[in-house]
């Protein structure tokens, strides 16, 4: 008896610490959104906020600049998504192989997961400046530039964001190629299945799960990408109404206007989106919980 | 077809296969180029004067490289402070995430306790919640504890892990009982066993944390951004990089020297760390 309960506070010891933070910084916070979103802040900050019920999720909602930051995001997710996994896709079929330095070429085809964000954005802005960018010397120079565009700004921010995705993307394929089963493939080739029907009819269905995987990292990735937005395009863009994503109208929300209730209602919608993506993610990790406790 | 091919001679099967060779190493090389272009652009525009950057066609290779883009960001754009800023805030939150997912992660495997499972629950519903989501409430939090602007507030809301928690609790899960009935008919506590036997078995687990929560707190963007001020004491080198680059629009070689400087603890992790950076990012996939 006594050894148990010294085992009981023991354990509760070990996990004091991260508990704490977990409760102050995650819980709390998360809950303490849907309390705020029911209070409006006056236009002028340092005034206090007041009880409002739900009529601000409702104006906030059905507001312009909500739908539009909801389209913008949901077409930066639909153009990074499915590039970013067929380029990391294309780049681990093509290291998939025994040959004399393939580890130079994975290094770098995994080198873009450790860009950051700030860095992707520095370096494309050049790469797209209408001044000393290259596109211009390609003739892609449109008015106005392309990064205070209203039709190419987002594609542009996103193909930064997909140039970071293909490192994580080439990852997550070659851990997947890694792992199919060598006899399968064999005996495909065997039975004489040529190179393209090989690839799709089975290795891309062996692939499914590690497909799956991607497309959810990208996707949650997606949804949390918005500095290259921020260092590249910035509120006093011509561009800024169609690039203006989720995350960044929060940020905005709350540094640029002061504004915690409304950043507190688009936060409840990130979440809620997110929710659904990361319950999917959970399965994955949930089957592994059963294989190691089995 | 694969009978046709069974009946062409030797030799040319060889060429064949020479020339498959060929196109295999030219496709993975302008794979290779398509990714580096980039970088490799930004490298040789740090290294060129602004006038020559604005030369149509750019050069391609700095003949005359000007080395001194790289001091003028460390000194004038604060690189060096920036720097500094960020190992702190990384060595902060690498520490603090390793020990905590170490603790939690053996209380979780070899303790028994009563509400075990749904205080494990709770530890896996922090992956539901993604830190974006909290930064409101958080921000004033830190503002309250008169954090604002310091390292405190910089990492202390990082030190816990669900995701890290998880890791490391797997790991300890594959350290054979027998080797804990050993160890503890040896006399060690659970303490003692945690620190000689759990730990050092735990080595690869905790190493590919270790070099997740390096790449992610030196990446961070969000936080770092609302939570430090402008007087550069704490500010990051991320945030350093956007200050970089508005201040300085007409020395954008200088941005790109600061950019390259930023990068060069990520490609040392990089290439040192390679397989612990893909065992933490592939964590989560099945197998």
């Amino acid at each position: 008896m006594r050894r148990s309960l010294r085992e009981s506070s023991l354990a509760y010891l070990l996990l004091l610490p991260a508990l704490a933070i977990f409760g102050v910084f995650t819980f709390y916070p998360f809950l303490e959104n849907f309390r705020l979103a029911l209070y409006e802040n006056p236009p002028f900050p340092g005034l206090p906020s007041h009880y409002v019920g739900l009529s601000q999720v409702g104006s906030v909602l059905g507001s312009t600049g909500f739908h539009q930051s909801l389209v913008s995001t949901f077409l930066f997710v639909i153009m990074v998504v499915p590039c970013g996994l067929l380029g990391g896709l294309a780049l681990a079929v093509a290291a998939h192989q025994k040959l004399a330095g393939m580890s130079i070429y994975r290094t770098i085809f995994s080198s873009t997961v450790v860009s950051s964000v700030a860095v992707a954005a520095v370096v494309f802005g050049t790469l797209m400046d209408p001044v000393v960018g290259l596109l211009p010397w390609l003739g892609i120079n449109p008015t106005p530039p392309i990064l205070s565009n209203p039709t190419w700004a987002l594609p542009a921010v996103a193909l930064i964001a997909i140039w970071q995705f293909l490192g994580l993307s080439f990852i997550i394929m070659t851990a997947g190629l890694q792992s199919l089963p060598e006899e399968v493939l064999e005996a495909a080739r065997l039975d004489g299945a040529g190179g393209w029907t090989m690839f799709w009819r089975i290795t891309v269905p062996l692939l499914s799960p590690s497909l799956f995987f991607g497309v959810v990292v990208g996707t949650i990735y997606a949804f949390q990408s918005f500095g290259q937005i921020d260092i590249l395009i910035g509120p006093q863009n011509a561009a800024f109404t169609h690039t203006n994503v989720l995350l960044y109208y929060v940020y905005n929300a709350l540094s640029v206007q002061n504004n915690p209730g409304l950043a507190a209602v688009l936060s409840i919608v990130l979440f809620t989106i997110l929710l659904v993506l990361t319950l999917v993610q959970f399965r994955f990790l949930e089957r592994r919980v059963h294989y190691a406790s089995d | 077809m694969p009978p046709t091919d069974l009946k062409t001679p030797a030799t040319t099967r060889k060429s064949h296969r020479r020339s498959r060779l060929i196109l295999r190493y030219v496709l993975l090389t302008l794979g290779a180029v398509i990714v580096l272009f980039p970088v490799y652009v930004a490298i040789v525009n740090s290294l060129l004067e602004p006038s020559q950057i604005a030369h149509q066609p750019p050069p391609l290779f700095p003949l005359h490289p000007q080395w001194n883009s790289y001091s003028r960001a460390w000194s004038q754009g604060s690189l060096g402070i920036y720097l500094r800023n960020s190992a702190i805030q990384t060595a902060l939150i690498v520490t603090g995430q390793v020990a905590t997912s170490v603790l939690a992660g053996f209380a979780f495997a070899f303790l028994a306790f009563p509400f075990k499972r749904t205080l494990f629950i709770t530890f896996l519903a922090t992956l539901m919640i993604p830190f974006e989501v909290t930064v409101t409430t958080n921000l004033s939090t830190i503002t309250s504890l008169g954090w604002f602007n310091s390292y405190a507030g910089l990492a202390v809301p990082f030190l816990a892990t669900g995701f890290g928690t998880f890791l490391m609790r797997q790991a300890f899960l594959q350290i054979p009982r027998d080797l804990r009935e050993a160890a503890e008919l040896d006399g060690y506590g659970r303490l003692a066993f945690l620190w000689r036997v759990a730990i050092p078995l735990a080595r690869p687990a905790i190493a590919a944390l270790a070099v997740f929560s390096f790449l992610s707190s030196w990446n961070q963007y969000l936080w770092p951004l609302l939570a430090t001020g402008n007087d550069n004491s704490v500010r990051t080198v991320q945030i350093g990089l956007k200050q970089l680059l508005n201040t300085q629009l007409d020395q954008i070689n200088v941005s790109l020297a600061g950019t390259v400087i930023a990068v060069v603890p990520l490609i040392v992790l990089l290439v040192i760390f390679q397989k612990q950076l893909v065992r933490g990012l592939t964590a989560g996939a099945v197998k």
